[in-house]
């Protein structure tokens, strides 16, 4: 017997249960298509303004940084100056997407923008979120082509954008949202929710940022 | 584990544990971290104690549906591109492994904090046959180079000061400058970024654990706050989970709920920084992510806990809540238990995984004060599965001869009420003549245990069957 059926069939003898019962399959069935929510907390569930005011805010909670910006044309200027006010190199590294690719980066001619996954050397990353949660402040980044991961995890400082009007309460309402976009079950390869920068409490307990991720990170809110 | 069980010896461990100061000093910092961080956490949001009951039913459906939620597991993984694995044991599971890396024709593996496989002893299965892991949470680092085991299941290296990691980051990156100042925390910490981006970059399998496995999408979960789990997963061209087989919940929006507990009761966070769902290998025109994607389940004892006593131990999501609030932890930390799960949650769960005759003391590190089921994110009864415990350890004669003979002693006096009133009238009037003017007693007989470390308080009065019967139910 393989080790599967072995498993599976402990657990079923240590369950009591048997093949032939129909009501438990029909009860995992049910709960894997209808997805019932839980408790969900009250604290995000806020008019727009009043939404995006707790995401801002718990976003400094974080120890991160988050500057609001009127219109998706301002982000190249916005990239300049979190380089320019913490000394760094005008460059960055971003993925293909349109949300990104499209914007006016000619306009920021000191600004170097390469493009693709980081291999290690990039001091900056840009990302485009395609949600963020108030109820925690947290970033919600998924793969793709146009999507790399590395680059949420490799630079030292990770700056990422937010469009407002994709600020969600709840971690539930970003789900709904995943299952509308790629298929009821489905995912994309990878799902990062970020809530800060990178930190560690390994040594004596002490807080620090900045362990194997970005030492920091920046959040620009569009909108 | 690279030191085997010690449980065995745990009155010896405790023992030699409170006479070693630096030990308590750092342990000592978990109250103003730890616990205090939870406090807040908790009491900020108004809906907890909801959320425990909500976590608690979705992990106790899920136990009763476990084979089912399996099989869809694995099918959506399988749908995703990637591999499952079923191991029955420790062993099964090490050789899984080591095939998979054999056969990515791997040299270097780079690992994410995972107590599963401090659990299976992969570590040293893997050096045994030649490839040498790097671990890369900073605090599994730091007790990979000093051959140890975590002394705690989020927090593995809070026995050790930052003189002592500064000492063994010297003594082992002996090609840095060995005048460096390495004083301050930072200092330590940008070294190890440093030294472990190297072992990132080369590595050619990652191995994580998981937090959650998602039986709707298919997907593993690794909850972290240091971004190593995520470097250690999409660097390399394999990416190996180990997780035990009750970490399977049903949906995204069980994550949700079981997520907003985790890190609540953990560290004091309201979320952990990185929440990662990876869901098979990386995708056609994916720039980055691992190319196999390999799920080991992990059985080693579990599927025998379901429909007993200690079914509920199942729902554990190793925050280590219990561990940070219990007293007995506090005063000795996590290597006397000698087990690799420490705490109250170890010392139910290691009987079930070793078999009670190699860790028959655990269930008595306990004062059952019951902080730990008090502070449990899944409302696990830990007093009460101890005292299961304690009573197994009792019917199979694992229970020291002394005890046992002090147990049948007080059996024989409680089963026979006139002599038991007139034996306690008798102890309390003796203990009375023995105690000095101040009411204390300094040694009495047959209990040394006790008053070796402190008095005992002097009987004063009648018992307490006199004064009931004096007063009546008034």
């Amino acid at each position: 017997m393989s080790s599967r059926d072995a498993i599976l069939g402990r657990i079923r003898r240590s369950l009591g249960v048997s093949d032939s019962d129909a009501t438990r399959p029909a009860a995992v069935r049910h709960r894997l298509a209808e997805t019932p929510v839980n408790v969900v907390p009250a604290r995000g569930q806020l008019p727009d303004a009043e939404r995006i005011d707790l995401f801002v805010r718990k976003v400094g909670e974080v120890f991160a940084t988050v500057v609001r910006l009127e219109g998706r044309d301002d982000i190249p200027a916005a990239v300049a100056a979190y380089l320019r006010d913490r000394n760094l190199p005008q460059a960055i590294r971003r993925g293909d997407d349109p949300r990104l690719a499209d914007l006016p980066w000619e306009r920021e001619a000191q600004l170097a923008v390469a493009t693709g996954p980081s291999e290690g050397r990039d001091l900056v990353g840009l990302s485009h979120a395609d949600a963020g949660v108030a109820e925690t402040g947290t970033v919600v980044l998924t793969s793709g082509p146009d999507n790399p991961t590395t680059l949420n995890f490799l630079p030292d400082h990770h700056i990422v954008v937010v469009d407002a009007s994709t600020v969600a309460g709840d971690y539930e309402t970003v789900w709904a949202d995943l299952r509308r976009r790629f298929g009821a079950g489905l995912m994309p390869r990878t799902v990062n929710l970020v809530t800060g920068p990178s930190r560690s409490a390994d040594i004596e307990e002490t807080l620090l940022l900045g362990a194997h991720g970005p030492r920091s990170l920046h959040i620009l809110v569009v909108g | 584990m690279s030191g085997g069980l010690t449980s065995l010896s745990f009155p010896k461990n405790a023992h030699a544990a409170l006479a070693n100061p630096p030990l308590l000093k750092a342990i000592a910092h978990i109250e103003e971290t730890l616990v205090s961080g939870r406090r807040r956490a908790t009491e900020a949001l108004p809906e907890f104690e909801a959320l425990r009951d909500a976590g608690r039913d979705i992990k106790a459906h899920t136990l009763a549906h476990l084979d089912l939620y399996l099989e869809a597991f694995e099918r959506k993984v399988m749908e995703a591109g990637g591999f499952v694995h079923w191991a029955a044991d420790a062993a099964d599971a090490n050789r899984i492994i080591l095939d998979i890396c054999q056969k990515a024709g791997a040299r270097r593996v780079t690992k994410g904090k995972s107590m599963i496989t401090e659990e299976v002893g992969l570590n040293a299965y893997l050096q045994a046959n030649g490839i040498a892991p790097v671990e890369t949470d900073l605090g599994e680092y730091i007790i990979q180079l000093r051959g140890e085991t975590p002394s705690h299941i989020i927090a593995p290296a809070v026995h050790v000061n930052k003189e002592q990691v500064a000492a063994d980051f010297r003594r082992v990156h002996t090609d840095l400058d060995p005048k460096r100042n390495l004083e301050e925390p930072t200092s330590l910490l940008a070294e190890a970024r440093g030294v472990l981006r190297e072992s990132f970059l080369s590595a050619d399998v990652g191995i994580t654990g998981a937090n959650f496995l998602v039986a709707e999408t298919g997907s593993t979960v690794i909850v972290t706050n240091e971004g190593n789990g995520d470097l250690t997963q999409i660097l390399p061209k394999t990416h190996i989970v180990l997780a035990s087989i009750e970490k399977v919940v049903p949906t995204l929006e069980d994550v949700a709920t079981i997520m907003r507990l985790l890190a609540r009761s953990a560290t004091g966070q309201e979320m952990s920084v990185y929440t990662t769902f990876s869901t098979g290998p990386r995708r056609p025109g994916d720039p980055d992510g691992p190319e196999a994607f390999h799920v080991v389940l992990l059985d080693n004892g579990r599927s025998a806990m379901l429909g007993s006593e200690f079914e509920d131990m199942l729902r554990c999501i190793r925050c280590g809540a219990c561990i940070n609030h219990c007293p007995v932890y506090r005063s000795i930390g996590g290597h006397a238990y000698g087990s690799v799960y420490p705490g109250p949650m170890g010392s139910v769960l290691t009987p079930s995984l070793q078999g009670l005759e190699k860790s028959a003391h655990l269930a008595n590190a306990s004062t059952l004060c019951g902080r730990c089921e008090s502070v449990c994110p899944m409302r696990i009864p830990l007093p009460k599965m101890l005292r299961h415990w304690r009573e197994k350890e009792f019917e199979r004669h694992l229970t020291p001869k002394k005890a046992r003979f002090g147990l049948a002693a007080w059996r024989f006096l409680a089963t026979r009420p006139r002599l038991y009133g007139l034996a306690t009238r008798f102890g309390a009037w003796g203990l009375a003549r023995l105690a000095g003017r101040d009411g204390a007693l300094r040694q009495v007989p047959l209990a040394g245990g006790w008053t070796r470390w402190r008095d005992l308080p002097a009987p004063e009065g009648g018992t307490f069957r006199t004064e009931w019967a004096k007063r009546g139910r008034k």
